[in-house]
C-alpha cells in the first residue's frame, strides 16, 4: 500500500490541480500538489530503509496491461536498491522544487497548470524507476518526455519556448526509436519484456548471433546498443544533446527538476538497470564509455564560453551525464549512480540558485549584464558557492566523492577506452571548475554591469524559495560523505545486491580502491587550476578573455555556436524533410498520382467525349453519308465472305 | 433474449429511425429540423445500447462466428441472408454504433440546411456500416460494402465544402473502380466453390494460381479503401470537403473496411496468395508511413494534415495484418479501433474551430490556448494519442504492430518505426501553430471555448482513449481466439502447400 501510494499520489495531485484548478484556486492547487508530493517523499524514506538497507526487495503487481500471444505486460512496481535510491532523489528534489515553485511562480497566470504538470512529471518519473518491465519503463520514459514538452512550452506565447518544446520531444523521439527497436529485439531474443526473465536468460544468449537489418550481430550487443540510443536521447549525450540547452526556455524550477536532477538521468538509470545485459557485451560497454567520455569533454568546452546563466549550467549537466555514462561503460555502475545521486542535489541547487538570481535581477539571464550583486543576495550567493564547490569536486563536498570514484574506476579499468575516458574526464574536470568560477565571478563579484533600475530592484528571494535551496545545499554538502561507504565503499555489494550486476572480468569497482596516489589527486589538482585560471582571467586580468576570443576567433566561434550541431541538423534533417514533404505532396501526389490517375483519366475521358460529340453535327447529310459508308462496308464484307 | 436477432436489430434499427424522420412533416422548418435531430440522436443511442447487448452475449473464448442468423434470401440460389460476428468484427460493429451518435450530436450546430435529409443519410450510413461488418454472405457483404458509398457520396456532395463535387466524384470513382474488380472475383469464387457463404468459403481451398488473381482483384478494392499508397489521393480531398461528421465516419469506420476485408477475405480464403504478396504489402505500407508523414509535415490545411496522418497510421495496420503474428494482427486490429476513435476525435477538434471561424487554414489560427483552455486540453490529449503516447490507445496498437513485425522482418519494422519520429514532428508542429503562440488575430480575440454539447461529444471519446491505453485487455481479450484461429489456418495452408510438391515427388 505504501509502495503504491508513493507512486500514485503525485498523479492524484496532478489530476486535482489540472482538472479542478479553477475550483480550488491557485493556492489550493499549490497546497494539494505540494502536500501530496511531500507525503510521497516521506514515504520514500521508509521504502529506502526497508528495501535498500534491510534488503526487502518487492514487486507490487497493479493491473494487467497488454496481453497478446506470448507478450504479457503488467503494470507492476518493482522496488530494489536501485529503485529506492532513485525514489529518494526523485521525490525529494521534486518536493523541494514544488515548494520553490510556490514562490518562483507566484506572479504567473496559470499556477494550477504549472503545479499539475510538475506532479504529472513526478508520477511519470516514478513509474519509470519502479517499472518491472521494459514496456512500463517506456511508459514512464515517454511520460516524462511529454511532461518535459509541456513544461518547456509552458509559456506557450513565446515562439522560442514552443520551438524548444517541439525540439525536445522530437529529438527524444529519435532516441525512443532506438529504444523501441531495442525492446522489440529483446522480445525477439527472450520472448519476454520483464526484467527478471530477461536477466535470468541473458547469460545463455551471450554468444547468440542474430541477423538484424541485414547484418549478423552478437545478439546482446545489438539490443544493448539500440537501448543505448534511447538513453543517449533522454540523457542528452553527444549527437542527441541539442534539445537540452534549448530546454532552458522552460521556467527555472523545471530546469532544476527535469533537466538536471531527474529526467535526464533516466538514461543512466536505464542502462544501470540493464546492467546484466550490458555486462555481457564488451562492445556495447565500449561504445557507452566513448560516448560518455566524448560528451563529458565536449559539453564542458561549450560551457566555458556561453553567456546565458542557465545554458552554462545546462551544458554542465550534459557534461556530468557524460561522466555517469563512462562510469557505467567501465562497469562502475555504483559509482555512476552515486554521481547521479549527488549531482541531483548540487545541480538542482545550482539551477534553483540561478533562478533566485534571475528573480532578483528582474528576469535577466545574461551573465555579461550581472556582476557585483553578492552583497544584495548573500544567501543565494553562499548557496551558489556551495553548489559550485560540489560541482567542481572540491574535497568533502558531495561531488568530490562521486566524481573521484568514477575517474578512479575509469583508470582502474585497464582498458584503452577506460584510459581515454580518464583523460577526457580529467580535462573536463578542469573545464568544469573553470566555467563554474567564471559564472560565480561574473554573476556575483566585480563591478555591477546591470543598469541602475535593475540594481535598485535587487532583493533576496522569499523564504519559500530559500528554504528548499538550503535543503538541497545540505544534500550537496553531506550526500557524498554520507553515501560514500554505502554506494561505492567496501559495503557496496551488500547495498546494491542483485539490482546491479557486474561480471568478475570487469574489476573496475574493486580496482578503484587501489589506484596510484597521483590518480586520486589529479582531479583535485586540475579543479584547483581551473579555479585559478578563472580568477586570473576574470579578476586579475579582465582583458585576457577578450584578447583570447579575438586571437582565436575560429575556436571561440566554434564553441560559442555549440560545435554547429544545430546548424548541421537543420541542414541535414529539418530542411530536407520539409523540402521532401513538399516535393512528394505537389510532385508525387499532385502531379504524378492524380495527374496520371483520376485527373488524367477524367481529362482523357473529356477529350474523347468532345471528339465523339463533334461527330453529332446535326446535319442530315452527314448522317446520310455515314449511313452510306456503313452500308457500303457491310455489302463489301458480305460479298467478300460469300465467296 | 438469447434468441433475439441482435445483429439484424442493430443493423436495421437506424433504418427504422430514418423512416421516422422521413415521416416528419411540418410547416415550420425549425421544428422539423429539431425533431429530425432528436429522432436521429435517440435512434443512434438506442442502436448503441442494442450493440452493447451484442457484446454482452459475445463469448470471448470462442473463435467461431456467433449470434448467427440465417434465412433463405434469393430462392433458387445458395445466396442466404447470413449474419454473425467473431472476435475480429465485433469491435467494429461497436465502433460504428459508438461513433454515430457522437457524429449526429456534433452536427447539431454545424448542419443547418436540409437537416432532415442529413440525418436520414447518416442513419442509412450506419445501417450499411453495421451490416457490412456482420454480413456472412458474399452477396450481402457486397451490397452493404457498396451501399456505404451512397450515403457518404451524398454527405460529401451536398453538405461538403467548396470543391465538394470534385471530391465526392473522386471518392466515388476511386472506390467503385476497385469494387468492380472485387465483384468479378466474388463471382469467380462462387463458380469455383458453389457457395456464397463466407464461413464455407473460408474452409474451401482455392487453387494457387486462382488465388493470385482473386487476391489481386480483392486487393484493388481493399487497397483503395484503406487507403494504401499510391491509391490514397482521394482521401485528403474527401476529408477536406466532407462536413466534420462525415470526416469522422470516413476516418473512423470507412477506412477500416479495407483492412477488415483483408482479414475477412484475403487472409483466410487466399492464404497462399497473401503469403506471396506480403512483400508488396510491406513495401507499400512502409512507403505509406514515411511518404505520407513527410507530406503531412508541410500541409497548410488542418483536415488535410490529419487525413495524411490517417494514411500513415493505416500503413501500420496493413503491415501488421500481413506479419501474421499474434501481436501484429491484434495490434493492427487495436490500431484500427484506436485510430477510429482518435482520428475521429481529431476531426471533431478541427470541427470545433471550423464552426467558429469557418476556415481550416492553419495559418489563420494561433494562440487558441489562452481563449480556449478546455479545447487546448482536449486537443492535446488526442494529439498525444495520435503520436502514440503510452497510456493512450495509440501506443498499444503501434507498439504491438511494430513488435510483431520485428519478429518476422526487422527492416520493415525499422522503416515503419520512423513513423514514431515523423508522427511526433507533424502533430506537434500542427498543435503549436494552432493552439500555442500569441493570440494576435483580431477575429480570434472573441472566440469562445467549448460549450456543454461539445464537451458531451468529447467526454466519451476521452474515456475510451484512456481506457484503451491503460487497460487494453478489455478490447484485446475477445480478439485472441479468433486471431489465433486465423493465424493457425493461415499456417496450416502454407504447410499443406509445401507438403504438396513433396508428396508428388
Amino acid at each position: 500500500m505504501m509502495y503504491v501510494a508513493a507512486v500514485f499520489l503525485p498523479l492524484l495531485g496532478s489530476i486535482a490541480a489540472g482538472l479542478f484548478g479553477r475550483f480550488i484556486g491557485d493556492r489550493g492547487a499549490q497546497v494539494v500538489t505540494t502536500l501530496l508530493l511531500g507525503v510521497s517523499a516521506a514515504l520514500a524514506v521508509p521504502i529506502f530503509t526497508s528495501v535498500a538497507l534491510e534488503g526487502h526487495s518487492v514487486i507490487v503487481p497493479v493491473l494487467h496491461w497488454i496481453r497478446s500471444g506470448s507478450l504479457d505486460v503488467s503494470w507492476a512496481l518493482k522496488f530494489d536498491t536501485l529503485t529506492a535510491v532513485m525514489m529518494i532523489v526523485v521525490t525529494w528534489v521534486s518536493f523541494m522544487v514544488h515548494v520553490y515553485s510556490v514562490g518562483y511562480m507566484a506572479h504567473d497566470r496559470s499556477i494550477p497548470r504549472f503545479m499539475s504538470y510538475l506532479s504529472l512529471f513526478t508520477f511519470a518519473m516514478l513509474m519509470l524507476v519502479t517499472s518491472d518491465n521494459l514496456v512500463q519503463l517506456f511508459f514512464g520514459w515517454e511520460g516524462v518526455g511529454v511532461a518535459s514538452y509541456l513544461l518547456i512550452g509552458f509559456w506557450y506565447e513565446r515562439p522560442s519556448a514552443c520551438a524548444a518544446a517541439i525540439k525536445a520531444f522530437v529529438v527524444n523521439r529519435v532516441g525512443d526509436f532506438g529504444f523501441a527497436l531495442g525492446i522489440f529485439g529483446i522480445f525477439f531474443l527472450f520472448d519476454s519484456v520483464s526484467f527478471d526473465t530477461i536477466f535470468a536468460a541473458a547469460p545463455a544468449k551471450a554468444n547468440t548471433i542474430v541477423h538484424f537489418f541485414g547484418i549478423d550481430w552478437n545478439a546482446i550487443t545489438i539490443v544493448a546498443l539500440l537501448l543505448f540510443v534511447g538513453a543517449m536521447g533522454k540523457s542528452a549525450q553527444i549527437g542527441l544533446h541539442t534539445w537540452l540547452p534549448d530546454a532552458m526556455e522552460g521556467p527555472t524550477p523545471v530546469s532544476a527538476l527535469i533537466h538536471a536532477a531527474t529526467m535526464v538521468t533516466a538514461g543512466v538509470f536505464m542502462v544501470a538497470r540493464m546492467s546484466p545485459l550490458f555486462e555481457l557485451s564488451n562492445t556495447a560497454l565500449m561504445v557507452v564509455t566513448l560516448v560518455g567520455a566524448a560528451t563529458a569533454f565536449f559539453a564542458a568546452t561549450i560551457g566555458c564560453v556561453q553567456n546565458d546563466i542557465k545554458r552554462i549550467i545546462a551544458y554542465s549537466t550534459c557534461s556530468q551525464l557524460g561522466y555517469m555514462f563512462f562510469g557505467i561503460g567501465v562497469s562502475a555502475y555504483p559509482a555512476a549512480i552515486f554521481h547521479l545521486f549527488t549531482h541531483a542535489f548540487f545541480k538542482a541547487l545550482l539551477f534553483l540558485g540561478a533562478g533566485s538570481v534571475i528573480h532578483a535581477m528582474s528576469d535577466e539571464q545574461d551573465i555579461r549584464r550581472m556582476g557585483g550583486i553578492w552583497r544584495h543576495v548573500k544567501v543565494t550567493w553562499a548557496l551558489m558557492w556551495i553548489g559550485s564547490l560540489a560541482l567542481a569536486g572540491i574535497p568533502f563536498f558531495a561531488g568530490y566523492y562521486s566524481k573521484d570514484s568514477i575517474l578512479e574506476a575509469a583508470f582502474a579499468s585497464h582498458t584503452l577506452v577506460g584510459h581515454f575516458a580518464f583523460a577526457m574526464g580529467i580535462a573536463a574536470a578542469f573545464l568544469t571548475a573553470f566555467y563554474s568560477w567564471r559564472l560565480l565571478i561574473l554573476v556575483f563579484h566585480g563591478k555591477p554591469r546591470a543598469d541602475e533600475r535593475v540594481m535598485a530592484h535587487i532583493h533576496e528571494s522569499p523564504a519559500i524559495m530559500i528554504v528548499p535551496l538550503m535543503v538541497l545545499a545540505a544534500g550537496a554538502v553531506f550526500a557524498g560523505w554520507l553515501g560514500r561507504d554505502m554506494f561505492v565503499g567496501h559495503e557496496e555489494a551488500g547495498f546494491w545486491r542483485s539490482s546491479i550486476e557486474v561480471l568478475p572480468s570487469h574489476p573496475a569497482m574493486e580496482g578503484m580502491h587501489h589506484v596510484p596516489e597521483w590518480v586520486s589527486m589529479a582531479p583535485l589538482v586540475v579543479a584547483g587550476s581551473g579555479i585559478a585560471l578563472a580568477y586570473l582571467m576574470y579578476v586579475f586580468a579582465p582583458s585576457l578573455p577578450g584578447w583570447l576570443a579575438g586571437s582565436m576567433r575560429r575556436v571561440h566561434l566554434f564553441l560559442l555556436n555549440k560545435w554547429y550541431f544545430d546548424e548541421l541538423y537543420d541542414w541535414l534533417f529539418v530542411r530536407p524533410a520539409f523540402r521532401l514533404g513538399r516535393g512528394l505532396w505537389q510532385g508525387g501526389d499532385g502531379a504524378l498520382i492524380d495527374g496520371v490517375g483520376p485527373d488524367g483519366v477524367a481529362a482523357a475521358t473529356r477529350v474523347i467525349a468532345q471528339r465523339v460529340a463533334r461527330l453529332q453535327s446535326g446535319y442530315l447529310y452527314h448522317y446520310a453519308f455515314a449511313m452510306l459508308i456503313g452500308v457500303a462496308a457491310f455489302i463489301s464484307w458480305y460479298v467478300f465472305n460469300a465467296r | 433474449m438469447n434468441d433475439w436477432p441482435l445483429l439484424s436489430l442493430t443493423t436495421f434499427l437506424p433504418l427504422v429511425g430514418a423512416l421516422f424522420i422521413l415521416a416528419i412533416r411540418g410547416d415550420d422548418a425549425k421544428v422539423v429540423a429539431r425533431n429530425a435531430r432528436n429522432v436521429a440522436l435517440l435512434t443512434s443511442l438506442a442502436t448503441f445500447a442494442v450493440s452493447l447487448l451484442i457484446l454482452a452475449q459475445f463469448d470471448p473464448n470462442s473463435a467461431e462466428f456467433q449470434l448467427r442468423e440465417t434465412a433463405p434470401w434469393l430462392p433458387g440460389t445458395t445466396v442466404n441472408y447470413a449474419m454473425g460476428v467473431d472476435g475480429i468484427s465485433v469491435w467494429f460493429v461497436l465502433l460504428s454504433t459508438f461513433l454515430t451518435p457522437l457524429c449526429i450530436l456534433s452536427s447539431f450546430g454545424a448542419v443547418q440546411v436540409r437537416v432532415k435529409e442529413y440525418m436520414v443519410a447518416f442513419l442509412v450510413l450506419e445501417t450499411m456500416m453495421v451490416g457490412m461488418f456482420c454480413a456472412l454472405d458474399l452477396v450481402l457483404f457486397y451490397i452493404f460494402f457498396e451501399g456505404v458509398l451512397i450515403p457518404m457520396f451524398i454527405i460529401i456532395g451536398v453538405w461538403g465544402g467548396a470543391r465538394r463535387v470534385y471530391a465526392a466524384f473522386k471518392f466515388f470513382l476511386y472506390t467503385l473502380a476497385g469494387s468492380v474488380l472485387m465483384l468479378v472475383a466474388m463471382l469467380a469464387m462462387y463458380f469455383e466453390a458453389h457457395t456464397t457463404d463466407i464461413h464455407a468459403l473460408m474452409a474451401h481451398s482455392f487453387p494457387q494460381a486462382m488465388q493470385l488473381w482473386l487476391w489481386l482483384a480483392f486487393f484493388a478494392s481493399f487497397a483503395v479503401k484503406v487507403p494504401m499508397w499510391p491509391v490514397h489521393t482521394w482521401l485528403p480531398d474527401a476529408h477536406v470537403e466532407a462536413p466534420t461528421a462525415g470526416s469522422v465516419i470516413l476516418a473512423g469506420v470507412l477506412l477500416k473496411m479495407g483492412a477488415y476485408g483483408f482479414l475477412r477475405f484475403s487472409m483466410p480464403m487466399l492464404p497462399l496468395a497473401s503469403e506471396y504478396f506480403t512483400p508488396l504489402i510491406y513495401t507499400l505500407s512502409a512507403v505509406a508511413v514515411i511518404y505520407t508523414s513527410l507530406v503531412a509535415l508541410v500541409q497548410e490545411d488542418m483536415k488535410k494534415l490529419i487525413a495524411y496522418s490517417s494514411i500513415a497510421h493505416m500503413g501500420y495496420v496493413t503491415a501488421g495484418i500481413f506479419s501474421v503474428t499474434t501481436q501484429g494482427v491484434e495490434g493492427a486490429l487495436f490500431q484500427m479501433l484506436s485510430h477510429g476513435v482518435v482520428s475521429g476525435a481529431l476531426f471533431l477538434c478541427v470541427g470545433v474551430v471550423y464552426d467558429r471561424m469557418h476556415t481550416r487554414e492553419i495559418a489563420r489560427y494561433g494562440g487558441l490556448a489562452s481563449r480556449m483552455p478546455k479545447y487546448a486540453t482536449v486537443f492535446m490529449l488526442f494529439m498525444l494519442a495520435s503520436v502514440g503516447l503510452p497510456g493512450t490507445s495509440g501506443f498499444v496498437g503501434e507498439f504491438l504492430v511494430l513488435l510483431g513485425l520485428f519478429q518476422v522482418n526487422t527492416w520493415i519494422s525499422l522503416f515503419a518505426a520512423t513513423g514514431l519520429i515523423l508522427g511526433a514532428a507533424y502533430m506537434l508542429y500542427l498543435y503549436r501553430r494552432v493552439v500555442f503562440g500569441k493570440l494576435t488575430r483580431p477575429d480570434l480575440m472573441a472566440i469562445f471555448d467549448m460549450d456543454l454539447r461539445e464537451v458531451a461529444v468529447f467526454a466519451p471519446l476521452i474515456v475510451v482513449v484512456l481506457w484503451m491505453g491503460v487497460y487494453p485487455a478489455t478490447f484485446l481479450d475477445p480478439m485472441h481466439a479468433s486471431v489465433a484461429k486465423l493465424i493457425n489456418n493461415f499456417q496450416l495452408a502454407q504447410a499443406a502447400q509445401s507438403a504438396v510438391p513433396l508428396a508428388a515427388r
